[in-house]
């Protein structure tokens, strides 16, 4: 089960944030790995989408959708966007 | 509801002889999909270990030692909670009451822990008579990877994602504190039968 | 216009299919009227939503085709046991309704400004993104230097196979059949390894910018060989599709 990356969830991610945001910078909050959204590891068939680092495989962002809304952890990061 | 879209439905599904088998909610599955919020691990089995208990006292076995253990073959339907229900599942476990008796330690929850840092969260009772296993086996065969070989939680009257997958203990606890994806928002029991799939529900 | 085409909110809409060509026995180009379209980059994906009327919905990405400027385009493959796929080659038709979003992405887009030379890297159905990005060059009249590395199963499954055996000048077509050649193939007859890349990639040192999209594998795999050989990663855009989100 291969993973894909950032561009996989580009929708889901301008829904939430507003923006594109497959370009945006993030800075794992475990290792410091610093990547674009674009290249993160994801795993879409889950009961939720599960954004990781490539470096450390942490979890950086986690989307659930709840009945009607979508629930959004970005725990994981240390920094996202800019 | 958005318009429907002229001629689309979804894959297939067995006729209503399931009817009572089947959960509010879900559809029938001949596939047995693969579901990760994650790499696959790839464990030895000459260092993989089994442990039941608390922090400084566990039982724990080797591959060789669990193996040796008592096990059963059971036919079983599971649910997944993203609404996919595979009938007559066919694995081959030792029950956690064995390993439980075995352990001699108790307490009223369970955290399950599993290569690659899943959890999930159970009541004791949800574990105990005859309801759960750690399988190592599916259809006759040795537990694939990626279906969460070389062993896995086997709980099928809950949601599937309390099936932990790769999973080397269960750790015993006095709180029912959440494991991943109950930590997410997802319920923190999981009865198919009453459609818990989200906290709340 | 391209800038305000990643700003803007991003609504599901109603699209109308106005064509649905075959391209390979198993892959269609489904051409859409999509109201109010604001325009889109060349690389950008749209997400595709269907909906049964027990209300059970699907939904999937598929990158645009067709250049900035053409009606919009999605080539779809049909995959054995896919549920979406094979409804979209198979059973939608011209006037049939699709609700689609967006245009979605601003990583993986290329613009004349962004120069080049360019590599691109097509592993299967990854090469429909980069198809939008070799029409947008002829379209605008750039000619930065183009070499694209196709690799599919066998010759019937090259998709956009006649329009790729006349590139515009400045872009050449290497292929690479990794299955089945026909007899008398001369060309390249094995997955994209090092070596295939030593021969066909640009020198590092010129620079080059490079789009890699198809399968995880395919990806992962010559993005490494690439950045081995000296291509600074931040020049090697990857995007990869999965054959379970996408069927």
């Amino acid at each position: 089960m291969d993973a894909l990356d950032g561009n996989a969830i580009g929708g889901l991610l301008q829904e939430v944030f507003g923006t594109d945001m497959t370009s945006a910078a993030s800075v794992c909050g475990t290792c410091g790995a610093a990547s674009l959204v674009a290249e993160l590891a994801v795993y879409t068939n889950a009961p939720g989408t599960v954004v990781r680092c490539r470096s450390c495989d942490s979890v950086l962002m986690v989307f659930v959708k709840i009945h009607d809304r979508t629930c959004v952890d970005l725990m994981g990061l240390a920094v996202l966007g800019g | 509801m958005s318009p429907v879209s002229r001629g689309f439905h979804r894959r297939r599904q067995d006729p209503a002889a399931n009817a009572g088998r089947v959960p509010p909610g879900q559809y029938v599955t001949k596939d047995f999909p693969v579901l990760s919020a994650g790499p696959t691990p790839h464990t030895a089995l000459d260092r993989w270990s089994f442990s039941v208990g608390r922090a400084g006292q566990r039982k724990t076995w080797s591959w060789q030692e669990f193996r040796a253990l008592p096990s059963q073959e059971v036919t079983v339907d599971i649910h997944c909670v993203t609404k996919w229900t595979k009938l007559d599942t066919a694995w081959s476990g030792v029950s956690v009451d064995t390993l439980l008796d075995l352990a001699g330690y108790d307490g009223p929850f369970v955290m399950a822990r599993c290569d690659g840092g899943y959890t999930t969260n159970l009541p004791v009772e949800d574990l105990r008579d005859g309801k759960a296993w750690v399988a190592y086996a599916y259809d006759g065969r040795p537990l694939e990877p990626e279906h969460g070989g070389p062993a896995r939680l086997l709980v099928p009257h809950l949601y599937f994602w309390k099936s932990a997958k790769w999973v080397r203990g269960l750790e015993l606890r006095d709180t029912n504190d959440p494991g991943f994806w109950e930590n997410y928002g997802y319920h923190i029991y999981g009865d198919p039968w009453r459609e818990q799939r989200y906290a709340g529900d | 216009m391209a800038g305000t085409a990643v700003r803007r909110r991003l609504t599901w809409q109603v699209a109308k299919v106005t064509a649905v060509t075959a391209e390979t026995a198993s892959v269609r180009t489904i051409t859409l009227d999509v109201p109010d379209w604001p325009g889109h980059q060349a690389g950008q994906h749209v997400d595709i939503r269907l909906t049964a009327e027990d209300g059970y919905v699907a939904e999937r990405s598929y990158s645009i085709a067709s250049a900035p400027g053409e009606p919009v385009a999605i080539t779809v493959e049909r995959l054995e046991d896919g549920e979406v796929s094979p409804y979209l080659t198979d059973e939608l038709r011209t006037g049939d309704d699709l609700e689609l979003r967006g245009p979605i992405g601003g990583y993986f887009v290329w613009e004349p400004a962004d120069g080049g030379p360019l590599l691109l890297l097509a592993g299967g159905s990854g090469v429909v993104p980069l198809r939008s990005i070799l029409r947008h060059r002829e379209r605008t009249g750039s000619t930065v230097p183009i070499r694209l590395l196709y690799s599919s199963r066998t010759l019937d499954d090259v998709i956009y196979r006649r329009e790729l055996d006349q590139p515009a000048a400045g872009v050449e077509v290497i292929h690479t059949l990794t299955r089945h050649q026909p007899s008398g193939w001369t060309g390249y007859a094995r997955r994209v390894d090092a070596a295939l890349l030593a021969e066909v990639a640009w020198p590092a040192d010129a620079l080059p910018l490079t789009y890699a999209c198809g399968p995880t594998s395919f990806v992962e795999a010559v993005s490494q060989v690439l950045v081995q050989s000296g291509y600074p990663p931040q020049r090697v855009k990857t995007e990869r599709f999965g054959a379970t989100g996408g069927t």
